[in-house]
């Protein structure tokens, strides 16, 4: 007969902040799967955790700073992707990951995140894109898809969402990848493999909100999960263009974005420093 | 050498290595001296998309364990006030040089003034004591800008060296020591068990030491009310015994804080209180004004925040009156006469901005209201 090992504890426990559970995400939403993805994939991954640092903005997502047991930094609104530019440029040897939401880092922040994406900065964005702002109650973000229903666009949103892995490929980002909350296999792997990665890295993941956004437009957290089993396609390799979200058309996820250039402070010590301060 | 260079070799002095700017006249040639410079160094310059980037990015060199400052003028130093916040709340130092300029909004860009006195205090959101220095020189500048790293790294707070157009642009001679006789401090740094560290918890002296990132100590910082351990804790009483560190801290030290200078104040009946290149005006004044057999007497801040609030009211005690000189229309002025709490009374010659103060109008008023 077999005999179920018995754990007391979580595999995650030494990465987590025990003392700080329960968190505050609400039932159904997807912010915490995409946490522990990103918890495992750092674990997997093997970089060394005593030098990783998780950095967040404010909202829902940017909760995720203060609930990982690393080095964590839970800052100001739309402002974590130059904090931790600051982080990275001052201590080189760090491995600078960005936990926020998609209103944090693409309203408020977006222009943060165009140009450290242009300047290649050695980090990892993991954007949690729940289509609206959760913490407040669910306002309209620069993601909502157009005519949706929250607070603010009470008839339907009249503007169209930011395509945001368009935007990262175009700014400059060299690892551009977007999953669901569904495709947490996938999702992990990619984290994975963006955290190994050298330059400016960004993955979209997509999760539901059900007691914000899901509430106001008919779809309950179940509905929500299979919509994204059921309405998208894994396509790696397409074209950024082609990656507008869309769930009647279906939404393209996979890798999309896979370059090898040099990041930021390779840039500045090849073009600033003089010969004789550089090691190599 | 100019003051804007004088607070960049101030700064690299101090131990600085890190700096995140954002052009902005007249402040753009202290990071025009900081690209050269840092990275000769070890350090790191970067221009960043804004003045919130820069101020960001300052407060996060800091938690990664580097002196790191950034320089600007009025309008850069509106867009840096969030987290200048943030960095008060996390106790993260970092240096805010301020070059100011004639506002309100873009102002007279070229143009001096004294006017972000109140903002330097105030300008974040919520209640919290900061620091300010106001330099008259750019030698004072130099040595300011040490200070005020100094003061930073001891302190755990951001520190404001409050120039302005006219002494950033003005070029005199500076004298830097050698290294060796150039003081710095940087913060204290925890010892013992890295489980057990408690990133908020004081040491003898108030002030907690500081754990940077990479280091073990798995510390959190949240912009967020925190308890000891840097978690977030939503209750009135966590509001209050932080705010009662981050208040005390600075009030419980005001004598290391604060430095002031006095010339010919011992038999002074009217004191004349600036700060900053009004000072110049200041020091012209009192000797015309003795020649004129006025008792004038010249209190220069050197210190503006924490405002030397004891000073000033032992000083109302047995003067007759106080003049405020700045470029202005009265912020000092209105601490000055708070100070004096009625017992003498107090005088402004203030100016909106773009032009030094001459003398005369000190004297005017002196002649006019003693």
């Amino acid at each position: 007969m077999t005999q179920t090992k018995k754990s007391s504890g979580h595999p995650l426990d030494g990465l987590l902040r025990l003392d700080r559970i329960p968190h505050i995400w609400c039932p159904g939403c997807g912010i915490g799967t995409a946490f522990s993805s990103c918890l495992i994939a750092m674990k997997t991954s093997g970089i060394d955790l005593q030098k990783t640092v998780m950095v967040s903005g404010i909202g829902c997502s940017g909760r995720g700073a203060g609930y990982v047991n690393l080095d964590s930094y839970h800052t100001t609104h739309g402002r974590a992707i130059p904090f931790a530019t600051g982080m990275k440029l001052a201590n080189p040897e760090l491995n600078v990951v960005v936990f926020s939401g998609d209103g944090d880092l693409f309203a408020i922040g977006g222009n943060h995140f165009i140009h450290a994406a242009r300047r290649n900065v050695d980090m990892t964005i993991i954007c949690i894109n729940n289509f609206n702002y959760g913490m407040t109650g669910g306002q309209v973000a620069p993601t909502t898809p157009y005519q949706a229903k929250t607070t603010t666009t009470p008839a339907g949103n009249p503007e169209r969402p930011f395509n945001l892995p368009l935007l990262a490929y175009a700014s400059g980002a060299t690892y551009v990848s977007r999953w669901t909350i569904l495709h947490t296999r996938d999702l992990m792997e990619s984290i994975e493999e963006a955290l190994k990665k050298r330059g400016f890295s960004f993955i979209e993941v997509l999760a539901p909100c059900p007691v914000n956004y899901g509430r106001r437009n008919r779809e309950k957290a179940l509905d929500s999960l299979k919509i994204y089993q059921e309405r998208t396609i894994i396509k790696n390799d397409a074209h950024p263009t082609e990656l507008d979200i869309d769930f009647d058309r279906g939404v393209i996820l996979g890798k999309f974005i896979d370059l090898d250039q040099p990041t930021c402070t390779e840039m500045y010590d090849k073009t600033c420093r003089p010969k004789d301060l550089l090691y190599d | 050498m100019t003051g804007d260079v004088a607070c960049a070799e101030g700064g690299l002095a101090a131990g600085c290595l890190f700096f995140g700017g954002y052009p902005i006249t007249p402040a753009t040639e202290v990071a025009e001296r900081m690209s050269e410079r840092l990275p000769e160094i070890g350090g790191t310059f970067i221009q960043m998309e804004d003045e919130i980037a820069a101020m960001a990015s300052i407060v996060g060199a800091s938690c990664a364990g580097v002196k790191s400052m950034t320089a600007t003028s009025g309008p850069g130093f509106s867009l840096m006030m969030e987290n200048i916040g943030l960095a008060i709340c996390t106790e993260t130092p970092c240096v805010v040089a301020n070059v100011q300029r004639a506002g309100p909004s873009t102002g007279l860009p070229t143009q001096g003034a004294q006017a972000d006195m109140m903002q330097a205090r105030w300008g974040s959101h919520g209640h919290y004591e900061i620091i300010a220095l106001a330099p008259s020189s750019p030698q004072e500048i130099f040595y300011q800008t040490i200070t005020a790293f100094n003061l930073s790294e001891k302190y755990r707070l951001p520190v404001l060296v409050m120039t302005d157009e006219m002494i950033g642009h003005l070029s005199e001679r500076v004298i830097i020591p050698d290294a060796k006789d150039i003081k710095t401090v940087s913060r204290t740094r925890p010892k013992g068990r890295k489980d057990r560290f408690k990133p908020y918890r004081p040491g003898p002296d108030g002030i907690a030491p500081m754990a940077i990132a990479g280091e073990g100590y798995n510390i959190h910082m949240t912009g967020l009310t925190h308890d000891e351990r840097g978690y977030p804790v939503m209750t009135v009483e966590a509001q209050y015994e932080m705010m009662d560190r981050i208040m005390k801290k600075v009030r419980q030290n005001l004598d290391d804080i604060i430095e002031t200078e006095g010339y010919r104040l011992d038999d002074a009946e009217i004191v004349i209180v600036s700060y900053g290149v009004s000072s110049r005006t200041c020091l012209a004044a009192v000797d015309e004004a003795r020649e004129l057999g006025i008792k004038a007497g010249f209190l220069k801040l050197i210190t503006v925040w924490p405002f030397p609030e004891d000073l000033i009211h032992r000083l109302a005690e047995r003067v007759k009156g106080f003049v405020t000189v700045e470029i202005n229309l009265g912020q000092i002025h209105l601490e000055v006469e708070r100070c004096t709490a009625g017992k003498a009374p107090a005088f402004l010659v203030g100016h909106p901005g773009g032009t030094i103060i001459p003398p005369e109008r000190v004297i005017d008023l002196l002649k006019e209201a003693f």
